[in-house]
C-alpha cells in the first residue's frame, strides 16, 4: 500500500496523481498527497510513473502504521521497480534490459525439473 | 455540478488491453474516438500489473494448435474464432514496434510474443494518442443511453475523485471494462468489478458461460503479486513442514484442498539460480512485495494463499454474435474479459495466452464493427437519450442505502472461498444465492448516494449483479466440465456439452442453447 511521499525528492510534476489506476492522490499546493490510502490496490506503478523515485509502495494489503522515512532511502528500495524495468535513465543499461521473453523457456526448464505438465499461464 | 458532454462515433468504456486495441482499430477505420476510464490508460486493468504472453503461433503449426484447443474446449468452442485471432494476433502485434522496445533472444530474433503489461500500455496509449484517440482518464462510466430506436447512444458516468457528471453521446459504444475479480485481492483487479456486465444487461445483453468463473491463481498469502511463473518450481509445505502432495503449476483444487485443512507454505529453493538472477529482467515486479517485506523466496518459506480470478481468468462474459463483438443490443459491442471467451476457450481458461490474443483481436474486431455502425446509423444529437442505470443510482423503492456497507464483503465471502466456489454444490450455491439476492435486493431497492460514494455503489451493485449471474449459471450446469467442478455431479455430462446463456436483473433466468452445428454461416466473414 502507499506508504510515502519523499517531499525532498517530489518536483510536484503530477504524474503520480494522473498514472494512479484508483486516484488514490490530490495535487496540493505543496504538491501531491495521499488522499485515499485506503483505494490503494498496492500495484506499485506509481512509482513506475515517479520519474525521481520519491514515491514508496510498502508490501502490505493494510496501511503499516509508522514508516521509516529514513531506513525506506537506506533500503535501496526507491525507484527498484523503474530500474528493473528499465524505465527512463535506465533504458539503455545493459543490466536491465527486458528478458520478460525468457518466461517460455522458463516454464520448460520447471517442467522438466517438476515432471509436470505445469505454469500454463504466462 | 455542471455535466460535462463530449461526442464521438464511438465511445470505448476501459482502458485497457482490449479497449486500447479497440479504440486504435476504430480511429483506424475512420472514426472519431473517445476512450473512457475508470482509472488510467496505461496502469488500469489486470494488464497492467502482469505481463501478457499471446497465443503466438506460425501459420503453418496452427491446425495443430487449435486441433488441441477444440479438444481441451470440451465442446463449447469455435475452430473459426481461434483461426482468426491467431491470425490477427501474429499480424497486430508487429505494428506496435514504433511504440514498444520489442526485445531480440540470443539467437537475435525480434521476440513479438511476451511483452511486459506496463510498457505494454504505455505503448498503446501513445500509439491511440498519436492516432487521434481522445483520452479520458478517470472518467468512469456508470450507465448506458439509450435512443428511442432501441440503439445504444452513449454513456454518462462521473470523474474521479470529483465525481462530477460526465455524458458521452457516440454512434455505437465499445464495452471493454474487463472480467470481474469479486473483490479478490488479486493484484491489479481493484477496477475490476463488473461495472460492464451491469450496464449490458440495463440495456438488454445477455451473458454466456458464467459458470466458468472459478479461476484461481496461487500467490504469497499477504503480499501483493500474482506473477505465478516461479511457483511453477514450488513445493508445498503444511504448518508442520511436511512436504504435501502438490503437483507444481497444475489446476488450483490440490492447492485449495490442503488450504481448507489449514495453511500451507510454500518453497521455492528450487528455482535455479540463473534463473533467481535474472527474474527482475523478466518480471520487474516479482521480487517488490518480497523485499519490502524482508522476504527472500528462494530461502525463507512463506504462506501462500489462491486469489480469485472470477471472470478474469474464468471465462464467462457478455454474449458476443457473430465475429464482430456485437451484443443483443443494438449499437453495443463488448470486447476482452468483459465478453464470453468460450468461442476460444471453452470451459477452461485460456491462461495469460490466448486471453491476450483475444483481447487483442476481439478488441479491434468490435471497434472497427462499432465504426462500421456509427458510419451506417448516423444520428442527431438531439436525439433523445433515456439514461439506463439502475440498482445502486435509482432505488426502486426510495433512497435509504448511501453505502456499499455489506455488500462487498458479502461477493467476498460467496464467490471467493474454495469450498463455496471452486468445490461447488447445489446446497452451496443455493445458500450463496439467498445471500446475494438479498444484497441485491437492498441496493437495488434502497441504493442511492452522492459524491464519491456514487461509484462505490454502482461497484457493489455491479459485483453483487455478475456474483448472481455466476451462481445461477453454476446451479443449472448439473455436471463438471472445465474450471466447473461440481461435487454432487463429478463427472461430464454430454447432454450438457453447449452452452448457457443467462440475464435478467431482477429475476434471473438461464437458457442452454442447442448444441452448436458442425460448421458456422459466418465462415466466410473470416478474415
Amino acid at each position: 500500500m502507499i506508504e510515502l511521499i519523499l517531499n525532498d525528492r517530489c518536483t510536484a510534476c503530477g504524474d503520480c496523481v494522473a498514472a494512479c489506476p484508483t486516484r488514490v492522490f490530490d495535487m496540493s499546493a505543496e504538491g501531491p498527497v495521499i488522499a485515499r490510502q485506503a483505494d490503494c490496490q498496492t500495484c506499485f506503478l506509481c512509482e513506475l510513473y515517479c520519474a525521481q523515485d520519491a514515491l514508496y509502495v510498502g508490501p502490505g494489503h493494510d496501511p503499516a502504521g509508522e514508516i521509516d522515512a529514513e531506513a525506506v532511502r537506506a533500503s535501496g528500495l526507491l525507484g527498484q521497480y523503474r530500474r528493473d524495468s528499465g524505465w527512463g535513465e535506465w533504458a539503455d543499461d545493459p543490466r536491465h534490459q527486458d528478458e520478460h521473453w525468457r518466461m517460455g523457456s522458463i516454464f520448460a526448464r520447471a517442467r522438466t525439473m517438476t515432471g509436470t505438465r505445469g505454469g500454463q499461464k504466462p | 455540478m455542471e455535466t460535462q458532454e463530449f461526442e464521438s462515433d464511438v465511445l470505448v468504456i476501459g482502458g485497457g488491453l482490449a479497449g486500447a486495441w479497440s479504440a486504435i482499430a476504430a480511429v483506424r477505420a475512420g472514426a472519431r474516438v473517445i476512450l473512457a476510464d475508470k482509472g488510467y490508460v496505461g496502469t488500469s486493468g489486470v494488464t497492467a500489473a502482469a505481463g501478457p504472453g499471446h497465443w503466438w503461433v506460425p501459420p503453418e503449426a496452427r491446425d495443430d494448435a487449435i486441433r488441441q484447443r477444440m479438444d481441451t474446449a470440451r465442446g463449447l468452442g469455435e475452430a473459426d474464432w481461434m483461426a482468426r485471432i491467431l491470425d490477427l494476433t501474429w499480424r497486430t502485434l508487429p505494428t506496435l514496434a514504433p511504440y514498444y522496445r520489442f526485445p531480440r533472444d540470443d539467437a537475435g530474433e525480434i521476440q513479438y510474443r511476451s511483452l511486459r503489461g506496463p510498457e505494454y500500455l504505455r505503448a498503446l496509449r501513445r500509439m491511440a494518442l498519436d492516432l487521434g484517440v481522445r483520452i479520458l482518464d478517470h472518467h468512469p462510466a456508470l450507465e448506458l443511453l439509450k435512443g428511442q430506436d432501441g440503439a445504444v447512444i452513449g454513456a454518462a458516468g462521473v470523474t474521479r475523485p470529483e465525481a462530477s457528471p460526465w455524458r458521452a453521446r457516440a454512434g455505437a459504444v465499445v464495452l471493454a471494462t474487463g472480467g470481474c475479480a469479486f473483490a479478490s485481492r488479486l493484484h491489479g483487479s481493484r477496477n475490476n468489478t463488473g461495472d460492464g456486465h451491469l450496464m449490458a444487461a440495463e440495456a438488454g445483453a445477455d451473458f454466456s458461460g458464467m459458470e466458468f468463473s472459478a479461476y484461481y491463481t496461487v500467490g504469497p498469502a499477504s503480499l501483493p503479486n500474482t506473477r505465478s511463473m516461479l511457483f511453477s518450481f514450488a513445493r508445498y509445505l503444511d504448518a508442520a513442514g511436511r512436504e504435501l502432495d502438490i503437483p507444481a503449476g497444475e489446476r488450483p483444487e490440490p492447492l485449495a484442498e490442503a488450504l481448507l485443512k489449514g495453511p500451507v507454505f510454500c518453497s521455492l529453493e528450487r528455482t535455479p539460480a540463473d534463473i533467481r538472477a535474472i527474474m527482475p529482467s523478466v518480471q520487474p515486479n516479482f521480487m517488490l512485495g518480497f523485499d519490502r517485506a524482508g522476504v527472500d523466496p528462494y530461502s525463507q518459506r512463506f504462506e501462500v494463499t489462491l486469489l480469485g480470478e472470477g471472470t478474469i481468468r474464468g471465462v464467462g462474459g457478455l454474449r458476443v454474435g457473430g465475429v464482430d463483438g456485437r451484443t443483443e443490443v443494438a449499437g453495443l459491442y463488448a470486447a476482452g474479459d468483459v465478453a464470453s471467451r468460450e468461442p476460444v476457450t471453452g470451459a477452461i481458461s485460456g491462461g495469460g495466452a490466448v486471453n491476450s490474443a483475444w483481447a487483442l483481436s476481439s478488441g479491434q474486431l468490435a471497434g472497427e464493427a462499432a465504426a462500421r455502425f456509427a458510419r451506417a446509423n448516423p444520428r442527431s444529437s438531439r436525439h433523445r437519450a433515456r439514461a439506463l442505470g439502475r440498482a445502486g443510482l435509482r432505488p426502486a423503492r426510495g433512497a435509504a442505502l448511501a453505502e456499499a456497507g455489506d455488500a462487498i464483503a458479502t461477493v467476498r465471502d460467496e464467490m471467493n472461498p474454495y469450498d463455496k466456489n471452486l468445490f461447488r454444490s447445489r446446497a452451496g450455491l443455493v445458500a450463496s444465492q439467498a445471500r446475494l439476492e438479498d444484497s441485491w435486493r437492498e441496493i437495488s431497492d434502497h441504493g442511492q448516494a452522492e459524491g464519491g460514494r456514487v461509484l462505490s455503489l454502482r461497484e457493489a451493485a455491479s459485483l453483487i449483479a455478475v456474483a448472481r449471474w455466476c451462481v445461477a449459471s453454476a446451479l443449472s450446469r448439473e455436471e463438471s466440465r472445465g474450471m466447473h467442478h461440481r461435487l454432487d455431479a463429478p463427472a461430464a455430462d454430454d447432454s450438457f456439452a453447449r452452452r448457457q446463456r443467462c440475464g435478467g436483473l431482477d429475476r434471473i433466468w438461464t437458457e442452454y442453447e442447442r448444441p452448436a452445428a458442425p460448421s458456422r454461416a459466418n465462415h466466410s466473414q473470416a478474415a
